[in-house]
């Protein structure tokens, strides 16, 4: 029997169509926007002008507190400008634009593809050099990564965990990353377990990547401590709760951290991206991307730099099909539609994704049949059906008591309900409103 | 490509193939095993109450639809056409075409569309129904065609007694249970429903031949029909072993009357039933433990419609059980 999480989950269509798409180096666009705000918290200060010159790998914007990161660079050229531009989320915020000029990067950086196996860095060092490098969780949810490399006093750390399950259909980057990178990998997770001082490291990855177990698993016996483990295809598994739970059978308290099991969740994404900023002294500015969608000609996965904007990699692939109705910046059970491809690639996109008009709009919304599908699949044993009531009517009290902020937003309760009610709208809505009242009435 | 207009929505960007429509009709095809059963042993009498029954369902449901609350009328969602089906299940093939029509509009009429029509009742609709025309017209309600010998006849259909009457006259008779065992046909034939009876309930196999579609389908889960069956066979067990010569054993129990019909079909309709498991095995084990008291100790020889309709009374209430969140902190703990 495969290892998975227990609650609810879900299994939709897979649809990893690039799955078999090596990764691909993007061409270097004319032009990159990189936002100073790619991950959780507060946003980074520039340190940059306009007109100034930048190199690839230089640092652009400073972290500005400890939940921040660094900004660097990803090509070399010249700063035209540092304005408001829209991001992937629909909204205003300042990045800085370059101008590309040729590809001279930092004289610090090893460009060489030689693997460096032997870590000579301290754990204090390595989690200051990540914190230097700009690191971010590169699953999707960018939270600044040395953050979790400080366990909190009383707090005891027995695992490492790092997920490499990519549950979100049509998504590839990071199984194609464990393919490729797999030796970067198992060195990037090494070095977070010098940082952690943990003996004890588990790649959980889905069983719908037999070539990644397969691959990893061979590899893992020349890295003491590491294990690969198969997991069974369910989503949300990805998420960091979820994932614990599948991997060593621990649930993370309600309204606790990952830490308080025992347990520190990163990405396969980041822990390449820890290899090459310890290893290589290179900075987080470029990832891999997924380009899929339903009933497209051409898939890839791109080694893009940050800030290149979406369009660039939409006409890698052949340009937009006709009756494209909708892009989604990353997967499609949590990714945003976005309004147009006029928006850069940041630390967190993990896909785009095209899907044609007929597939973009929703179905009528019916009445509730009761059919209780929603409760028997929600990973976190909560009632959609009744967060969605309570939030609709206001009801911000009882939603407080019915445990919304549990929620992952996993957006499994709206995939599974026939009568194709927005639940989980809803429910974020209802949230985000109650999460503003407890911080109210601490204040 | 800046001319290219996008569509904006918050995710998920992908949905299961599954809705309302394609659950009903899954239903549907669930009951057509019964039905061809029906039409069997009792030929044009089911058939002409079928077809009343469904007609007036979506006639009636057309009807409040449009001209009392002003929706646009949703029959092709195929519930009404559930609620026809389970209407005529619930009766005699010989009920006169008049009754069954009365039936429906209480069913469409004040069963569902009074709540607001599908997903707001609080009762299983063809349930309130029969109940109303089974108090309305016990007569009728209660005379039961003969299998078999009944195929061409619809009203003027030779009528007897059901296996479950036989019981509770006779032991209010004072007969004794061994005779009154050899009065009712061989449980072989209870099973595949060669028996008097309501005309979709008779054949326990055909019913559960549906069930076992809709668990396939994952239309419903075992919870309810398992917690009913399981409590019809223990309480009426224990009855049983108390005093076998006044109750009658629990395979009788489980393959007569309407409790094979009610746990598979009428106990699991999604809209009347809790949305937890916990709740859901309570409701299924509630129906069974009340069915068994009507059977063995109330004035009607069958008590699962009485039962189904008590405990959707208390569905709002088992609904405050809650699931078992994850990593759920106890408080003051």
């Amino acid at each position: 029997m495969l290892k998975t999480f227990t609650k609810g989950g879900i299994h939709p269509k897979e649809s990893k169509f690039s799955a078999g798409n090596k990764i691909e180096i993007l061409p270097l666009p004319k032009t990159v926007t990189i936002p100073i705000s790619q991950h959780i918290g507060a946003p980074a200060e520039p340190v940059v002008a306009k007109g100034e010159k930048v190199k690839v790998g230089q640092l652009i914007a400073k972290s500005t507190g400890f939940v921040s990161a660094n900004v660097h660079s990803s090509v070399s050229g010249t700063v035209v400008k540092i304005d408001e531009v829209s991001d992937t989320s629909g909204y205003k915020k300042k990045a800085i634009l370059i101008d590309v000029e040729g590809d001279e990067w930092m004289e610090n950086i090893d460009k060489s593809t030689d693997l460096i196996k032997d870590i000579k860095l301290s754990s204090e060092e390595i989690v200051a050099k990540i914190l230097e490098s700009g690191i971010v969780g590169l699953g999707g949810a960018t939270f600044p990564s040395h953050v979790k490399l400080f366990v909190p006093q009383g707090k005891h750390l027995e695992y490492l965990i790092i997920n490499g399950v990519e549950c979100e259909p049509f998504l590839t980057s990071d199984h194609r990353l464990m393919l490729e990178k797999g030796e970067e990998l198992m060195i990037g997770v090494s070095i977070l377990m010098k940082a952690l001082k943990v003996s004890k490291a588990i790649i959980g990855i889905e069983n719908n990547k037999p070539d990644a177990i397969k691959y990893l698993d061979e590899l893992s016996k020349q890295y003491s401590g590491i294990e690969v483990a198969a997991l069974k295809v369910k989503y949300p598994q990805g998420g960091e709760k979820q994932l614990i739970k599948a991997l060593i059978n621990r649930e993370v308290p309600s309204g606790g951290l990952p830490i308080d099991v025992g347990a520190v969740v990163h990405n396969v994404g980041t822990a390449l991206a820890v290899y090459e900023a310890v290893q290589k002294n290179k900075p987080l500015f470029e990832r891999i991307v997924t380009v899929s969608g339903d009933k497209l000609e051409k898939t890839a996965n791109f080694l893009v730099r940050i800030g290149t904007h979406v369009h660039e990699l939409v006409s890698a692939i052949g340009g937009m099909p006709y009756g494209t109705g909708k892009v989604i910046n990353g997967g499609p059970m949590m990714g945003k539609a976005i309004t147009t491809l006029e928006v850069p690639v940041t630390k967190g996109t993990s896909g785009i994704l095209l899907f044609p008009e007929k597939e973009s709009k929703r179905e009528e919304i019916q009445s509730c049949i009761r059919c209780a599908k929603c409760v028997s699949i929600c990973a976190m044993g909560l009632e959609p059906y009744l967060l969605m009531t309570l939030s609709e009517k206001g009801l911000w009290d009882r939603l407080e008591e019915s445990n919304v902020t549990d929620c992952l937003e996993c957006g499994s309760c709206s995939y599974m309900c026939p009568a194709h009610r927005p639940i989980i709208d809803y429910v974020k809505y209802g949230k985000s409103t109650v999460i503003k009242n407890i911080k109210s009435r601490k204040n | 490509m800046s001319n290219h207009i996008l569509t904006i929505s918050p995710s998920p960007h992908i949905y299961t193939s599954s809705s309302v429509k394609s659950i009903m009709y899954g239903v549907i095809i669930a009951l057509m095993p019964a039905l061809l059963v029906s039409l069997f042993y009792f030929g044009l009498g089911a058939l002409v109450v079928v077809l009343i029954a469904v007609l007036s369902c979506l006639i009636f449901e057309w009807l409040i639809a449009k001209f009392l609350l002003k929706v646009t009328p949703s029959l092709t969602d195929g519930s009404a056409i559930i609620t026809g089906l389970l209407l005529a299940f619930n009766v005699p093939s010989n009920l006169p075409w008049w009754i069954i029509v009365i039936g429906s509009l209480v069913s469409i009429g004040i069963g569902k569309m009074t709540f607001g029509g599908i997903g707001n009742n609080p009762f299983n609709p063809a349930l309130v129904g029969r109940v109303f025309l089974l108090i309305s017209f016990p007569v009728q309600m209660t005379s039961w065609p003969k299998p078999i010998v009944s195929r061409l006849a619809y009203t003027d259909a030779i009528t007897g007694a059901t296996p479950l009457g036989v019981v509770k006259e006779g032991i209010k008779n004072g007969e004794s249970m061994s005779g009154l065992m050899g009065q009712l046909p061989s449980n072989l034939e209870m099973l595949i429903g060669n028996m008097g009876g309501s005309l979709g309930e008779i054949s326990a196999i055909a019913i559960i031949i549906g069930g076992v579609y809709m668990l396939i389908r994952k239309i419903i889960t075992w919870h309810i029909p398992v917690a009913m069956l399981g409590s019809v066979f223990l309480f009426s067990g224990i009855l049983y072993l108390a005093n076998p010569d006044v109750f009658v054993n629990p395979l009788f129990h489980l393959v007569t009357g309407g409790v094979m019909l009610g746990a598979v079909f009428m106990a699991t309709d999604m809209v009347t039933s809790p949305m937890t498991k916990a709740g859901m095995l309570i409701f299924g084990a509630g129906i069974g433990i009340l069915t068994v008291i009507i059977r063995d100790f109330g004035a009607y020889p069958e008590g699962v419609s009485f039962a189904i309709l008590i405990m959707n009374a208390v569905v709002p209430l088992l609904n405050k059980i809650k699931p078992k969140r994850f990593g759920e902190v106890k408080k003051n703990g």
